[in-house]
């Protein structure tokens, strides 16, 4: 992928906090049209790299650029509104959209036009999710950034919005940038996975990183195991080392 | 005997309670009551330098405010600590030095209380115009900016990707606070102030649907609770700027046994 094509390209960028390095020369590239998703523990700087990509936080060193005109639909992690606010779910959208129409489309489009007038506190987990997913659509985004965007969401509601996930990607043609902590949960849902742990550890299809010795040294062998179960090539992977 | 007095009194109060409504929501759902206080701390400061620097009180009291206000929001983008701790530190700061000064100006002759808990019986008519004047300006610039400000309070992040300009909305709200809290100290003090701004918002919000409805309906129950204050301050002969408050501590108990809306 050439840098031309690349919606936001950051170089060797770096980010302290406190003098404790967060971030150390990560280079990462977002292509258009592809899923790519961040990956690692947590305090491996996956919201830290988001943010920058954002321009919400300025890197320490390095530099960030994006592609002129670029459209962004955020999904934030967290959405945490004073309880003394009272807000409906589409007074919530037109905060973004002053065009009423285009609010219950959006709605519509993330499969809950009937929670309209409904006030924000009293959504599910799930149904928060979809509203976060509405708003960023109302951008008509190039690219969606969804930081853990099954958060609070219980399994099947996880699987069903990863599916609608994919499924905007196809109707919308935009590129998605998701942060997950959790391999296993966004195998199915991305193109390309990037494994995060202060440094870029490894990166690929998610099957090549759940492959990937840097990334079993991160996670365990658990999540390793639930690719490998899927993995009926085991020739390559049974030299162990017994040095 | 005239009650010229009694008018302006309720004229200066209504004004401030117009503005207390809005700019009184916004304290809640951001959480800016400490912050409301900081800044009316601050203000015995203010009447202290007026009295030093033989300026008019109301002047130096309201740039007292601006600059402590200005220094707050330069500390809180520091991070230096967190952000009660630095208003902690700050509001009592302020607090004592104001009082410290006042006791070493010579011959200062201030009438503590009323600096404490208002004098809103001896508010003039030039006072009233301000608070007026006051009020309309900041109306309006509120309006200008309600939807960002709600954006802003709902998730900042996503308001500055979505391209509000985030840090310079937050700053003019602070300078309105700021404005609002020395000029409303004439009313009922430094220390009962931020009650006005904050007690009626409380009240307002098992009453309303929306954000624009409870700034309303915090505005309404700020003016009744003025009126009723000084109501009962001239009948009861009880001090004016107390009895507000207290009037507004009362409706924010029935708020409580109305259903949420």
């Amino acid at each position: 992928m050439s840098v031309a094509a690349s919606l936001i390209a950051l170089r060797g960028v770096s980010k302290h906090f406190e003098r404790h390095p967060v971030l150390d020369r990560v280079d990462l590239e977002i292509p258009a049209g592809r899923i790519l998703t961040l990956i690692g523990p947590s305090g491996c700087g996956k919201t830290t790299l988001v943010r920058i990509a954002l321009g919400l936080l300025h890197p320490d060193a390095g530099t960030v650029t994006r592609a002129a005109g670029l459209r962004i639909g955020y999904m934030p992690q967290k959405l945490a509104i004073d309880p003394t606010l009272p807000l409906s779910v589409g007074r919530f959208l037109q905060l973004a959209e002053r065009d009423r129409a285009k609010c219950q489309a959006a709605l519509a489009e993330t499969g809950i036009p009937e929670l309209w007038g409904r006030p924000v506190s009293a959504l599910s987990g799930g149904e928060t999710q979809r509203m976060l997913l509405a708003r960023a659509l109302l951008r008509r985004p190039d690219l969606l950034v969804l930081d853990e965007p099954v958060q609070g969401v219980d399994v099947t509601g996880q699987e069903a919005l990863y599916a609608l996930i994919g499924d905007l990607r196809q109707r919308l043609g935009c590129a998605i940038l998701m942060v997950s902590h959790d391999l296993h949960l966004v195998m199915a849902a991305t193109d390309e996975v990037i494994c995060l742990n202060g440094h870029i550890c490894c990166h690929g299809t998610p099957r090549q990183v759940s492959l990937d010795p840097a990334f079993v040294a991160l996670f365990g062998p658990r999540q390793a195991l639930y690719a490998h179960h899927h993995d009926h090539n085991h020739d390559d992977h049974h030299s162990h080392d017994h040095g | 005997m005239s009650l010229d007095f009694l008018y302006w009194a309720a004229a200066g109060g209504l004004g401030l309670a117009v503005l207390a409504g809005p700019l009184g929501s916004l304290m809640v759902w951001q959480r800016l009551a400490y912050f409301g206080d900081t800044l009316a701390h601050g203000a015995l400061l203010g009447v202290a330098l007026g009295l030093w620097l033989r300026i008019g009180g109301g002047t130096a009291v309201l740039v007292t405010c601006l600059g402590l206000a200005i220094v707050l929001l330069i500390l809180e983008r520091s991070r230096i600590l967190a952000a009660d701790t630095l208003l902690g530190i700050l509001s009592h700061s302020a607090l004592a030095l104001g009082l410290v000064a006042l006791a070493l100006i010579p011959g200062a002759r201030v009438n503590m209380e009323a600096l404490l808990f208002g004098d809103l019986l001896t508010i003039t008519p030039r006072e009233v115009a301000a608070i007026w004047v006051l009020t309309a300006v900041a109306l309006a610039v509120l309006g200008g900016f309600w939807t960002a400000l709600i954006s802003i309070t709902v998730q900042e992040d996503l308001a500055r990707v979505e391209g509000v300009r985030v840090g310079a909305i937050k700053a003019v709200y602070k300078l309105l606070l700021a404005a609002v809290v020395a000029t409303g100290m004439k009313a009922v003090g430094v220390l009962l102030i931020t009650a006005l701004l904050i007690i009626p918002a409380a009240s307002a919000r098992r009453l309303a649907r929306t954000p624009e409805g409870m700034a309303a309906v915090a505005s309404a129950l700020a003016a009744l609770a003025v009126l009723s204050g000084l109501a009962a301050s001239w009948w009861l002969d009880t001090p004016v700027g107390p009895s507000i408050v207290v009037v507004a501590a009362g409706l924010f108990a029935l708020s409580l046994a109305v259903r949420p809306a």
